[in-house]
């Protein structure tokens, strides 16, 4: 009886807490706070450099705001961030800024879990909301609103190891650009002749790692392939253009080796690699290189020459109760003038300061001649990496099916159908 | 130093000469329970808090369909139990999840016995083997599966140490029988420790009597094997299957560091299915169903087993 009535407790009691929990979770409040705000920003950089120019932003900021007590930068993992972040949400603790990941843009900015900061910018003052550039901000924009600010616009472009390349006999990227030789069969020849005579890898797509496939369209845009059409509705995987460029990657990984294949790890900032491809904003790492190293833009692929750039935007949770404020301490954060002093490590996506010239001001390994070829007419000509709805599930999706092709005897067309059969019903249509 | 004096406790109620055993007064009964509840409040609470509610959220969310970014919470009813039987991937990672644990819990108890077997005698040197085997059980587990991880990469450790005896190795992490043999053989080797010693808890308890008069009978050492030391160990086999089979069902570590579940979905089992979609796809509500059917799996193993140990478990029968 006594049990009975304890394990009626219980029971009232583990109902009870149920049911706070899940009202709690279900009617997340919104609440515009009227006393001191602290504010908190997740990044997924943790460099010591970068938190200190975000701290001293912060500083100056808050110097000038005094209801705003304290500004928290929150680094965490880069490789599990969005999922972080969503059960961060999910869990209650939110933060009120985040940065956001551009192949998750559209899943954020479409569900309506972000602020439109349009109003907020354009009334900023000394914002000049009309500098951002339109190729930089599409992927944030949604009609008329603008629910992330693209505080990076990293080019993708290709840094080759003279130093590897001259110990293997083969020309240098910038010898390869004069003689008119800058295409991807000549990357790869070259790649597989450093692969013979020297043991190190001839090219890799840095984070790739036979799972990013993503990454991938650094190389396949030079085919003219896109993983799906204009209005995101229809896999093309199984493209001509993409059966091609898939082709080209097999037989550098299994056939002349200038590809490390899958589960060999190579890193060209240790000097293993002859040429990587990565964001520009990676060269910070050559900072004490021991070789000699060149920047150029990608490759031209039979298709012809192409850019593509990856973005990261910084966006306000709507449902944060310090929403306003933390509009409008991103509007600060991100004026021309600290978007000036955080060039040196982010490209930033206004017009005023997208030149070479400026750019290198704030780039001191980078030439104005390299960052107006990669960064200024990357931004202008370039397409941001593949993005989708439901971009996870995509990804994971895509992923399963595309570790069938990366074996030595692979049916590569076979390959890519059975990638876009896995593809099409995740897609929206 | 200090001695506690310990007073025993009656086994039961002095009988009152003459007369019934006195009860003791009603006040006293009532502080005794008081005491009592309070021993077990700390633990009760953490059942509550950490075991109660979450099974019980888990239920609630399942009927529900939780988009986090877009902030809705949409009853859905049983829609999400309905995709069980239409989901395609589902059948491939309980299938995944079935060969794990299968070849987890051979090779685990397997190794552990033949372990605790070989340590059970006294030898020079016992210790530091016993030290040996167990402490990969006290390493994190994290770090323990990173370090596998450059081993088994295809220029890693393990195929370098191939190549000097001439023999080129496999991509372990990316062929599929190859990336579940490793994920199995990285967690046995991390676990085999905690059942090892449990068996040879339970060897040292076998009266020697028993080995001594079957010795005299001219009893071979398989017999005695089989017709002694495995019956008296039996209830510790049945310990150590239970938490290894359940154990074995809860991996998700391994699997996320060494292959993410691939290659294909060759490893994917149902606990880092399940992560993949409340957490990486964000369907919390069909994570709850799958954490649901991942309880019950549990459930019914421990059920079944525990039901049919009165057929095998010494002392049960």
């Amino acid at each position: 009886m006594r049990s009975a009535k304890m394990l009626t407790i219980t029971g009232v009691l583990a109902a009870s807490a149920m049911t706070l929990a899940a009202c709690a979770a279900a009617e997340p409040t919104a609440v515009e706070p009227e006393g001191p705000v602290d504010l908190r920003m997740t990044v997924w950089t943790a460099n010591e450099d970068h938190l200190a120019l975000f701290d001293s932003i912060a500083e100056a900021y808050m110097a000038e705001n005094e209801n705003v007590t304290s500004i928290t930068f929150d680094p965490l993992p880069f490789e599990d961030y969005t999922t972080t972040i969503t059960t961060q949400i999910a869990g209650g603790n939110a933060p009120d800024l985040a940065w956001v990941l551009e192949n998750a843009a559209l899943d954020f900015v479409g569900s309506g879990a972000l602020l439109d900061l349009a109003p907020t910018f354009e009334e900023a003052e000394g914002f000049d909301y009309d500098d951002l550039t339109d190729s930089a901000t599409g992927l944030w924009r949604d009609g008329e609103g603008l629910y992330a600010y693209p505080f990076s616009t990293s080019p993708m472009a290709i840094f080759s190891n003279t130093t590897l390349l001259a110990e293997a006999g083969v020309p240098s990227a910038s010898e390869q650009v004069a003689a008119g030789d800058w295409n991807w069969e000549e990357v790869a020849a070259n790649g597989a002749a450093v692969k013979a005579a020297t043991g190190k890898a001839g090219f890799i797509v840095r984070d790739f790692e036979y799972q990013q496939w993503d990454l991938l369209s650094t190389v396949w845009n030079g085919w003219g392939a896109q993983p799906w059409n204009d209005e995101r509705t229809e896999c093309t995987m199984d493209s001509d253009e993409m059966v091609d460029a898939f082709e080209f990657l097999h037989e550098a990984a299994f056939e002349t080796g200038a590809m490390p294949g899958p589960g060999t790890t190579a890193d060209f900032f240790a000097g293993e690699v002859a040429y990587t491809v990565t964001q520009i904003s990676r060269a910070a790492l050559l900072g004490e290189a021991g070789f000699e190293w060149e920047l150029h833009p990608l490759p031209a692929g039979p298709a012809g020459e192409y850019s593509v750039f990856g973005q990261a935007g910084i966006g306000v949770i709507a449902d944060s109760p310090n929403a306003q404020a933390a509009a409008d301490f991103l509007a600060f954060f991100t004026n021309p003038e600290n978007s000036r002093q955080l060039a040196q490590y982010f490209p930033p996506p206004r017009a005023s300061l997208l030149t070479g010239e400026t750019l290198a001001q704030t780039n001191p390994l980078l030439s104005a001649e390299q960052l107006d070829a990669v960064v200024v007419d990357g931004i202008a000509t370039g397409v941001t990496r593949p993005t989708i709805e439901g971009s996870a599930e995509i990804q994971q999706a895509v992923r399963a099916q595309l570790d069938a092709l990366w074996t030595p005897d692979a049916d590569i067309p076979a390959v890519l159908t059975s990638v876009c059969d896995a593809m099409q019903p995740l897609i929206q249509g | 130093m200090t001695l506690t004096a310990v007073r025993a406790l009656p086994s039961r109620a002095p009988a009152r000469p003459g007369g019934a055993p006195r009860r003791r007064p009603h006040r006293h009964r009532r502080q005794d329970a008081l005491v009592g509840y309070l021993f077990i409040a700390p633990q009760a609470l953490g059942i509550v808090a950490f075991v109660l509610v979450p099974l019980g959220l888990i239920a609630y969310y399942s009927a529900h369909e939780w988009n986090v970014l877009a902030g809705t919470f949409r009853f859905v009813g049983t829609e999400n139990f309905e995709r069980l039987f239409t989901d395609p991937q589902l059948g491939g990672v309980l299938q995944a999840t079935t060969i794990f644990s299968i070849a987890l819990v051979i090779a685990n108890l397997t190794l552990a016995l033949v372990l605790a077997l070989l340590l059970n005698r006294r030898m020079r040197g016992v210790g530091f083997f016993r030290t040996v085997f167990f402490s990969p059980v006290v390493v994190s587990l994290v770090a323990w599966t990173i370090v596998w991880g450059f081993l088994l990469q295809a220029d890693g450790g393990i195929n370098g140490m191939l190549a000097t005896i001439g023999i080129e190795g496999p991509n372990w992490l990316r062929e599929g029988p190859t990336a579940m043999a490793s994920v199995v053989i990285v967690q046995v080797f991390k676990n085999v420790g905690l059942n090892m010693v449990l068996f040879l808890a339970a060897l040292q308890g076998v009266p020697h009597e028993l080995f001594e008069a079957a010795r005299v009978d001219g009893a071979r050492p398989s017999t005695i094997f089989w017709r002694i030391t495995f019956p008296m160990i039996s209830p510790t086999i049945l310990l150590t299957v239970i938490i290894t089979i359940v154990g074995s069902l809860q991996v998700f570590a391994q699997i996320a560091v060494l292959t993410q579940g691939g290659p294909g979905t060759s490893t994917t089992v149902l606990v880092y299915y399940l992560f993949q979609q409340a957490f990486q796809f964000g369907k919390f509500g069909y994570g709850s169903v799958l954490a649901i059917l991942l309880f019950l799996i549990v459930l019914v193993l421990t059920i079944v087993q525990w039901m049919l140990r009165r057929k095998w478990v010494f002392h049960e029968n």
